[in-house]
């Protein structure tokens, strides 16, 4: 595993100047987001005076929601130092970044790379053409609003003899499975959670229990319901006579109503 | 019948300049078809080349061919169920694909492998190293005209497979690494046929390896082909054999070492020209040094589980699934929801048997990568050709090719 290196991003930060924007380490990895249009003097510095003499990887990623969408990572590595950092700068679909070209010959194809895939366009690629996709391919596919379908098929034509392009029929649907638990995990919206308005993104917590009218415990009841005489209980003749009727000797409870036998 | 089998010859180049002459008649430059279905490129390699008479003045490789949006696809499956993708990308060295995969999310997890796993991953690491060399040095072998080493090597690549359907149930897409530790663990009797496999089989390399380590016409076909210097191979980022073979002793085993990889004991052979036969030469040894590997691990492996403890993350055995309810809900949600990775980026590389394989995972804190962008090995090797084959003659391209040890469901993802 990479060790970190001691007192790099605190000699790196002064050397780039204001090119510098952030850096964050996670996981022993260090990132360092730095102004677009400095781009290439951050990495010639990194190269020529703290020893990055590789260039591993440019790896784009889309983030839709931002205003400036893509991500474009370049992962730097020293064989003397033996060390691995991340140079990160940010970019839309109309702004070019500077191409690094001129520093590692080896960012061609990986610029390449990004703009066939993302749509990013480099600024002094001599060479930006598409690479992975097939020949005339329409769209970036990997951008987040691409579908993963894609949108043209290609079969070979036993009527025309040659391979023809159609779009894209399935079958059957594709099924993106959610599994995800809807309270735990990242927050997302169920269809039909747009029209509760106001409430957090996620699933709508259970409505409160409406609350019980007010009851001031101290004051008598302002209409004491009272039967005065038997006759206005409404029972009858015979139910009054029967509760009227005193018993003589009212049996004495014994044991207090605790049935023999059984213990609490 | 046109034929996309062999090198097909174009229309003569119409920029062409003052014509060179060769005695009495003027030749003009051509612009030819190398692939994508020649056999020598091994896959699907489209080479447009530039030739003035058979001297190659420009290549420009069309790879994409086997595009197959891996990275897409990633994006829309769970941690688990991206793990197969990677068996299929350079499908000589299966396991040496997932290795960074798992690497890189266990990064992230911030999980802890148990010995035996780590143990266990370096010998398949190594065994795959070893096949993969097989069939690199084979067909190397046979790009440049000699027929029976290939035969000789498959042999032992054929060996190397039987051990990977062994251990893990399939020739070749093994999805046997997982995050948290391996699939299944090794049976005794199968590791101690590795032992003896190793102690009795690999004679075959070794008599394949002498027919032409010393052979005029193998040395005549690769010795100054291709050469690339100290600085040109780092700023064309190679790595693997080939930075190695240009005099660089850049190993990640060794400098950036992963799993148990810095408690063996292995050398880095370098090369000292840093042409076709350096190349060649370097992963011979590699194949040696791959079995002193193998050795160690045997010898030292311990007993233990096979996978991390943590439920969460890695899947309880079926046996504990039909008496623990616990278990069973595990395992339930384990397949169907997965585990969550924590939010992050991370890029984590291993030195498969081409070179830095690397994977740049970003996670957003769900059960699916937000990103998951691979780091072929071939990718860079191969943008250099243009760079390696100029001035050089047209039959060179197949060991310039071979040497590259270029794969092409790597490059093309």
């Amino acid at each position: 595993m990479i060790r970190a290196r001691e007192g790099f991003v605190d000699a790196y930060r002064p050397a780039i100047g204001d090119a510098f924007v952030a850096s964050r380490e996670h996981v022993d990895e260090l990132t360092i987001t730095v102004k677009r249009d400095q781009l290439v003097e951050a990495c010639r510095i990194a190269r020529d005076k703290f020893g990055y003499q590789q260039l591993m990887e440019i790896a784009g990623v889309d983030y839709p929601e931002r205003p400036e969408r893509f991500e474009v990572n370049y992962h730097l590595l020293s064989v003397t130092e033996n060390h691995r950092f991340r140079i990160k700068v940010t970019t839309d679909e109309d702004t070019p970044v500077p191409s690094v070209t001129s520093l590692w010959p080896v960012a061609g194809w990986l610029e390449r790379e990004v703009f066939d895939l993302y749509g990013v366009t480099f600024a002094g690629n001599a060479d930006l053409r598409r690479i992975l996709t097939d020949y005339g391919f329409e769209g970036y596919p990997l951008r987040k609003d691409f579908p993963q379908t894609g949108y043209v098929e290609l079969r070979y034509s036993e009527a025309e003899k040659r391979v023809i392009y159609e779009p894209v029929e399935l079958p059957q649907d594709f099924r993106n499975f959610d599994f995800l638990m809807p309270w735990e995990g990242a927050e997302y919206r169920l269809p039909g959670d747009e029209k509760a308005v106001g409430q957090a993104p996620g699933a709508p917590s259970p409505a409160p229990a409406p609350s019980a009218p007010k009851v001031d415990a101290k004051a008598p009841p302002a209409q004491p319901k009272t039967t005065d005489t038997a006759a206005k209980t409404g029972a009858g003749a015979k139910a009054n006579k029967a509760a009227t009727k005193k018993s003589k000797a009212a049996p004495k409870a014994k044991g207090e109503g605790q049935p023999k036998g059984k213990k609490s | 019948m046109t034929t996309q089998f062999d090198i097909m010859v174009g229309a003569p180049n119409q920029q062409a300049g003052p014509k060179p002459t060769a005695g009495d008649d003027t030749i003009s430059n051509y612009t030819i078809n190398f692939g994508p279905q020649h056999p020598a490129a091994h896959g699907v390699l489209r080479l447009i080349m530039e030739l003035d008479g058979e001297i190659v003045e420009r290549v420009d490789p069309h790879i994409g061919l086997l595009h197959r949006g891996t990275e897409k696809l990633i994006e829309y499956r769970t941690y688990a169920q991206a793990l197969p993708y990677f068996d299929r990308l350079d499908y000589c060295s299966p396991m040496c694909m997932e290795h960074s995969y798992v690497l890189a999310v266990e990064k992230l997890m911030g999980l802890e492998v148990p010995l035996r796993a780590q143990y266990i991953r370096v010998l398949m690491a190594e065994l795959t190293r070893i096949s993969n060399h097989m069939l690199n040095l084979g067909s190397h072998i046979m790009d440049v005209g000699a027929m029976t080493p290939n035969l000789w090597l498959f042999e032992v690549r054929e060996d190397t497979l039987q051990f990977y359907e062994r251990v893990s149930g399939a020739r070749m897409h093994a999805n046997y690494f997982r995050v948290g530790g391996v699939h299944q663990d090794i049976p005794e009797k199968v590791l101690a046929d590795m032992g003896e496999w190793l102690d009795t089989r690999l004679h075959l390399f070794e008599d394949a390896i002498s027919l032409v380590a010393d052979n005029r016409i193998f040395k005549q076909r690769n010795v100054d082909i291709g050469i690339v210097g100290k600085e040109d191979s780092l700023a064309w980022g190679f790595s693997g054999p080939m930075i190695r073979a240009a005099g660089i002793p850049w190993d990640l085993r060794k400098s950036q070492p992963y799993e148990v990889y810095d408690r063996m004991e292995f050398d880095i052979p370098i090369g000292t020209r840093g042409d076709c036969y350096d190349r060649f030469m370097v992963r011979v040894e590699e194949v040696r040094q791959s079995a002193k590997i193998m050795r160690q691990c045997l010898k030292e492996m311990p007993p233990g589980p096979i996978g991390t403890l943590d439920r969460k993350v890695f899947p309880p055995k079926r046996a504990e699934m039909k008496q623990s309810m616990e278990a069973l809900i595990h395992h339930f949600k384990l397949y169907t929801e997965g585990y969550h990775v924590p939010a992050g980026e991370v890029y984590v590389a291993t030195e498969s048997p081409k070179g830095e394989f690397g994977v740049y995972l970003v996670a957003d804190g769900t059960n699916k990568p937000y990103r998951c962008k691979i780091r072929p090995t071939g990718f860079s090797h191969l943008q250099a050709m243009d760079f390696m084959m100029k001035g050089h003659m047209l039959a060179d391209t197949t060991a310039v090719l071979s040497a590259i040890d270029v794969v092409f469901g790597e490059v093309d993802r």
